[in-house]
């Protein structure tokens, strides 16, 4: 019936894709390459879309400005910050949820939670617990005789603060995929492992990371990919603003400035297109190295 | 297998302490919701008010119109939904059921546009958007929305798993392709298509940058850009700010309440995360 293409199976198809070719073409695959132009705009109207002049000034304007270092290197900072130890948390709790515990949906529900909620919504509350005077963790941290602490004025404790809320947010997502990668494993492997005599921790070491470790190659590439993007929780956490003395400014934080602050759009495009190489190097690594590392069941 | 290492009641003790810590926000953020001023400011602080004022949520009401900004938001997020679910079926029916030229190639570009961070395209779209004077209206909030190449990757391969056979059956029944697709492919599609839209529902609800790029009135505020609008507005009155965000992660809450199966389901299945 539908063997081989023809002119009229062509057309009968691009009637079917017109809608959401439309769509994507406008709004996905034109911006691509009109991102990657625009950040070559040197000199430019853009109200009348006029282009006088193009060039890579952008890029060495943006990496001799100490703003955008600063952007790259808070962004670093916070992925190191929140990557290893939302996995490690998420790993540690899926493992738990998945010893044939009662109850696990009423766990699985909690941690989730966070995942369905409004980033802006969480991050103003949270904005209240890290409150200096009246919040709720300087209130707990008293009880071990720690001095109030000033998350959201002080820069040295604003990148904390935004890192505790967003593993806090991440943590349910990174749960779910391990409890999934988890129950994937055949449980023969351990019983082999429990007649050869391995403890416990030797187990988890040689049976569950090994089998593992497709699923956790793959929540490290999201994660790393989600935490270079970060932007709402920085807005709302510190109220439209990248933190005290720029120390939240990341890198779609400076887009956002550059662009709908300042209307320099042909930086705002130089330093997007920084940031897509950056993903897109970060997939790339991980693709090599998960080759390697990554046992296949 | 942790059973030896670690003793049913220490991961019990251990999960329910998590659990307490993930749900602790929510809890401060609605007991501050209904707390009276001097009780929100009070340290030790103050778990369960002593007079619950529902009347902070009328008083939220009247520093900023939030049934507004609630409407703006059903309208955005049941509009957009609605639109990628058609373009999605066509889509991917025309790329799991029709053989035509190029397109092997159509699909990859189109694979290839995920790696690209939406981020990216933001000043590109803006520019597009003002050329359209579509500034500044809900045409800007919705209609780039209503197509997405990962609903269309996830819906054609459950397409491509439903048998052939269904087709030449119909085919056979004088059913015309159109009907066939509307009336057996896409109910067979179910428990994808409630996965991959209530994700859409959950991330239009909720989305932000966007939403404060291609708007500036007031009117056309969603809920997370009035929210954030608020904090300057409502001065550092907490109760009132506390009782805003309540509206506005309530009713995803209760959301996922009611389709967590599905919503669980899709994540572990796919992994998507928007």
């Amino acid at each position: 019936m539908m063997d081989k293409p023809t002119w009229k199976s062509t057309l009968r198809a691009f009637l079917y894709l017109l809608p959401a070719l439309l769509i994507l073409i406008v709004f996905n695959i034109y911006p691509i390459i009109k991102s990657f132009l625009m950040s070559l705009y040197t000199d430019y109207d853009f109200y009348n879309d006029v282009v006088y002049e193009y060039g890579l000034s952008n890029f060495s304007d943006i990496f001799q400005d100490p703003n955008f270092i600063k952007a790259i290197v808070n962004t670093t900072v916070f992925v190191i910050g929140v990557v290893p130890v939302s996995i490690v948390l998420s790993l540690a709790i899926a493992i738990m949820l998945n010893s044939k515990i009662k109850a696990l949906s009423f766990f699985r529900t909690i941690y989730f939670l966070p995942f369905v909620t409004s980033v802006v919504a969480v991050a103003i509350v949270w904005g209240w617990i890290f409150h200096s005077d009246y919040g709720l963790l300087n209130y707990f941290l008293g009880f071990f005789g720690i001095d109030p602490i000033e998350w959201l004025t002080d820069p040295t404790y604003s990148m904390p603060a935004l890192i505790i809320l967003s593993v806090w947010k991440g943590l349910g997502f990174n749960i779910i995929i391990f409890l999934a990668g988890l129950q994937n494993i055949n449980k023969q492997y351990y019983l082999a492992a429990q007649v050869d005599g391995a403890s416990a921790w030797h187990r988890f070491l040689s049976v569950t990371i090994p089998l593992l470790s497709p699923t956790m190659f793959f929540i490290s590439i999201i994660s790393i990919i989600n935490a270079f993007k970060v932007f709402d929780e920085i807005f709302a956490l510190f109220n439209g603003r990248p933190g005290p003395a720029n120390s939240t400014l990341t890198v779609v934080y400076y887009v956002y400035q550059k662009f709908y602050e300042e209307w320099e759009f042909g930086l705002a495009s130089a330093a997007a297109f920084v940031l897509f190489i950056i993903v897109f190097l970060f997939t790339l690594i991980q693709l090599s190295l998960g080759k390697k590392f990554v046992h296949y069941q | 297998m942790v059973k030896s290492a670690l003793s049913r009641t220490t991961i019990y003790i251990l999960l329910s302490l998590g659990a307490v810590l993930m749900l602790l926000p929510f809890v401060w953020m609605i007991s501050t919701s209904l707390k009276a001023p001097n009780e929100v400011m009070a340290m030790p602080p103050v778990w369960v008010p002593s007079e619950w004022k529902f009347e902070n949520f009328t008083e939220a009401l009247k520093v900023a119109p939030f049934d507004r900004y609630f409407i703006n938001s059903v309208i955005v997020t049941i509009v957009s939904t609605i639109g990628e679910l058609i373009t999605t079926i066509l889509a991917a029916y025309a790329f799991s059921r029709i053989q035509f030229f190029g397109r092997d190639i159509a699909f990859a570009v189109l694979l290839g546009t995920m790696m690209v961070p939406s981020e990216v395209l933001l000043i590109p779209n803006f520019v597009t958007l003002s050329n359209l004077g579509w500034i500044d209206t809900y045409s800007a909030l919705i209609v780039p929305w209503t197509a997405s190449v990962f609903a269309i990757f996830l819906l054609r391969q459950y397409f491509l798993g439903i048998p052939k056979e269904l087709s030449f059956a119909a085919k056979v029944d004088g059913c015309s392709e159109f009907k066939f697709l509307w009336y057996v492919m896409a109910p067979l599609a179910k428990p994808a298509l409630i996965t991959v839209e209530l994700l859409k529902v959950i991330n239009s609800w909720n989305a932000f940058l966007w939403p404060i790029i291609v708007t500036n009135s007031q009117e056309l505020r969603t809920l997370p850009v009035g929210l954030s609008a608020f904090t300057t507005e409502a001065g550092i009155k907490y109760e009132l700010l506390m009782a805003a965000s309540s509206m506005v992660i309530f009713p995803m809450l209760i959301l996922f309440f009611i389709m967590q199966k599905y919503i669980v389901a899709g994540v572990a299945r796919t992994g998507l995360k928007g």
